[in-house]
């Protein structure tokens, strides 16, 4: 590069050299200006990344200095009974939770987008639960749904049903927190709705006249055209679905409910928690922290490929 | 809205670990940061005191606590600057202060996390503290000291005793002809056949719970009643599959399935107003139960005319028994003042003191118009010091509670100090709700729930023997 700015002339050999010293200055207020998240970055996410893949190796008690185990840690997960229940309650959860959650945001987010004038009032109607802290959801889910005099049970009362003991028996217990989870709905129909909103006029016009009817522009216009922000929505929420806790926690497994932990309740980062805090295994929890990450990122690099077929995103080139 | 705790376990220990590698030494009391190294004259009670104290778990929330408080303030002088980090103790947060050589001078911890506190060294052994400022540990009731000795050795200074007591409505009672004595636990064929007569409805139609045998919490309290303990007297050797303890499951068990199951009795019991006035007693819809002796309080407060009976809880021999809780104080490894913790720790638990919040309590409890009932304190000296000033108030229902909760506490049990105290119980508790939920059998659960807290305390045990 110098010696292509040395054989120039001398005029533009002097502006060669001030724009390379504007790029430097600008380069250098870049940095400057990234830093804290570099250095947030650093500390707080790849450092303890880092750390927490050492003591995942470790015997650590948070006191006593760590104590290298090799793979013990992760050998021990599979012998643990606890894993594959909390795992499993986990997967259930995310592969009903999620379809659902998804479901029922695109549905609001439909509907809201032909509220004309109202919009706006439901648009925050909907969003506003998005704002109760989890650990109130968490003790709400134990009033609406309980089996005896709860809100849910009450109407379906109304209707002659004999509601289940949603927060007690285990086999109603992950349907309750999954309905409860339904509570945030609002910021998923909030991207949905803006995405729907970015939909053009012209393509539901022009099928019209070709006489689509109105399923046909929703599977054929609608989906695809806001395949992008569905796909998001998806991932976002199946990460979150795999690391559910505060509300579950908070009904089955809190300070007021300590005696009665339902296992039905009992999901993978509620006993990483468990392992963590309650146990001071920190080397066991970290090494459930990476099998948890592992199993995240897979089912993510599953949805990534599969969405290259299935999601449209404006102005691409394929 | 879901907080990701992978991450925060991570960051946790991250920051432990960089707080820990930053530390410059941990202070204390003595060159290797425990109070216990010192003589005992580093613990002088006539001595004067400076420099801080900052005391984690414990909060001024009643007259009992701000009376103590105020006289511990006094014991320790101008020059000591007392800071209370209220709320319940954060466990993670006081090992990192611990791990990071930032402890706070004291904790106030339940008793039954000393054992792990202690076999971790996050705690130091009080003997010199003990010796030195004149804690008399025989005034102490041996159940509450039991409990935060570990290995041999003091770790806590224990206060409050939370015990049980039967309580019953006494007007369901009387309908189906029977007496407290029924359902006071001493005769179990006799307390399921009160569970049949009192009861109404079932399963989805229950309306009336006939008695609670409040599992899973009170299973060392039936097993106990049988015979036996969850673990023995050393700590060392889990006793879940003793078939004493299996019977007493099957037993308490029994009780919930002869109303239709505990998903029902659960729901059901959920949906009362328990701190209102329209409490399952004063509405009716509970037979008898065991429970924690504060809730006589509760219920003479919010429905003083609720058709009550009170009696202690017997084990099948006919004597009076109830399972122990409560409160300690405990100095962490490397903290800069152990002197001032040590003399908080005595003042707060001294009979004086007890006395003094007693008698704020009992003339806030006249300027209400209300009796008072006693503080169960954990120092046999100070219960028997408080309880002088406790007079009948003229209804021989509450009175009688109150001569129950009196009679339960000379007849504590508690199970011993171990290091793995949390993995134990999560055992036995995690075995009795499977139990609860239909997902087991009282034998086969608890033969899985042996193997794990054995396990669990074999790993502790041979740790601590290792680092110690």
């Amino acid at each position: 590069m110098a010696a292509v700015v040395d054989s120039l002339p001398a005029e533009e050999r002097t502006r060669a050299v001030a724009r390379r010293r504007r790029g430097r200055r600008e380069t250098r207020a870049a940095l400057l200006f990234i830093s804290p998240w570099i250095i947030g970055f650093l500390v707080f996410t790849a450092w303890p990344l880092v750390n927490s893949a050492y003591l995942s190796l470790t015997d650590y008690d948070v006191i006593n200095d760590p104590n290298f185990v090799g793979l013990d840690n992760y050998r021990q997960l599979f012998e643990d009974p606890k894993i594959a229940t909390s795992l499993g309650n986990t997967l259930f959860y995310a592969a009903v939770q999620v379809p659902l959650y998804v479901l029922v945001s695109l549905a609001l987010a439909m509907l809201l987008n032909k509220a004309g004038r109202a919009a706006g009032f439901f648009r925050t109607a909907f969003y506003l639960p998005n704002m109760t802290p989890p650990v109130a959801v968490g003790v709400l889910l134990l009033l609406v749904f309980n089996g005896q005099n709860g809100l849910i049970n009450e109407v379906l009362g109304f209707f002659g049903i004999d509601g289940p003991n949603w927060t007690t028996d285990p086999n109603w217990v992950k349907p309750a927190i999954i309905l409860t989870s339904l509570w945030s709905v609002g910021s998923s129909m909030i991207i949905l709705l803006a995405a729907l909103r970015n939909v053009p006029q012209e393509l539901y016009d022009a099928a019209r006249v070709d006489g689509a009817n109105g399923w046909q522009r929703t599977v054929r216009i609608t989906i695809p055209m806001i395949s992008g922000a569905l796909f998001f929505v998806v991932v976002i929420n199946t990460i979150a679905a795999f690391q559910t806790f505060t509300e579950a926690y908070t009904a089955f497994f809190g300070s007021g409910n300590t005696t009665y932990g339902n296992e039905a309740a009992l999901f993978y980062v509620i006993y990483l928690f468990q392992q963590a805090f309650e146990f001071l295994n920190m080397g066991y929890a970290s090494a459930m922290a990476w099998v948890l990450f592992v199993i995240i990122l897979l089912i993510t690099l599953v949805q990534l490929r599969v969405s290259k077929r299935l999601v449209y995103y404006e102005g691409e080139q394929r | 809205m879901r907080r990701s705790v992978a991450r925060l376990v991570v960051g946790a220990t991250a920051v432990a670990l960089t707080l820990g590698a930053c530390a410059q030494g941990t202070g204390g009391g003595s060159d290797d940061g425990t109070a216990d190294a010192g003589a005992a004259g580093d613990f002088d009670p006539e001595a004067q005191l400076s420099g801080s104290l900052d005391v984690m778990g414990f909060g001024t929330g009643d007259e009992i606590a701000t009376t103590r408080v105020d006289r511990a303030k006094e014991a320790l002088g101008e020059d000591v600057e007392v800071k209370l980090v209220e709320g319940d103790l954060d466990i993670q947060q006081f090992l990192s202060a611990v791990a990071s050589g930032q402890p706070p001078e004291l904790i106030y911890a339940n008793r039954d996390q000393i054992g792990t506190f202690a076999s971790r060294g996050a705690i130091i052994p009080l003997t010199q503290c003990i010796a030195g400022e004149g804690i008399t540990t025989d005034d102490f009731r041996d159940p509450a000291i039991d409990q935060v000795t570990f290995d041999g050795e003091i770790y806590g200074i224990p206060e409050f005793n939370s015990i049980q007591v039967t309580m019953a409505n006494s007007e369901l009672l009387d309908a189906a002809g029977l007496t407290i004595e029924d359902v006071n636990g001493s005769d179990w064929e006799a307390l399921s056949a009160a569970n049949e007569a009192l009861k109404k409805g079932d399963g989805g139609s229950l309306s009336v719970i006939g008695y609670d045998s409040k599992l899973p919490e009170f299973l060392p309290l039936w097993a106990h009643a049988n015979g036996t303990d969850l673990i023995s007297e050393d700590g060392r050797t889990a006793q879940l599959n003793d078939p004493k303890v299996v019977e007493a499951l099957e037993w308490a068990i029994s009780i919930y399935d002869a109303q239709g199951g505990f998903p029902a009795v659960k729901a059901f019991r959920d949906s009362a107003d328990f701190f209102g006035a329209g409490n399952q007693f004063a509405a009716g819809s509970l037979g008898a139960m065991p429970m924690e002796q504060w809730y006589i309080n509760v219920l003479n407060d919010v429905s003083p005319d609720a058709p009550m009976a009170f009696d202690t809880v017997h084990d099948r021999n006919g004597e009076p028994i109830a399972y122990a809780s409560g409160s300690a104080w405990a100095i962490p490894k490397g903290t800069d003042n152990p002197a001032a913790a040590c003399r908080w720790a005595r003042v707060m638990t001294e009979v004086d003191s007890w006395v003094a919040a007693a008698e704020a309590r009992k003339s806030l409890r006249a300027e209400e118009g209300k009796p008072f009932t006693g503080v169960l304190t954990g120092n046999e000296a100070a219960d028997e010091a408080v309880r002088e000033l406790v007079e009948p108030s003229g209804d021989e229902v509450w009175d009688a509670g109150v001569t129950a909760m009196y009679e339960a506490n000379d007849n504590t049990f508690s199970l011993p100090a171990n290091p793995a105290d949390a993995e134990f119980k999560t055992a036995w508790q995690d075995a009795v709700n499977s139990v609860l939920n239909g997902q087991a059998e009282p034998q086969e659960a608890l033969d899985a729930a042996q193997e794990t807290a054995q396990a669990a305390l074999d790993q502790a045990w041979q740790k601590w023997e290792q680092e110690g």
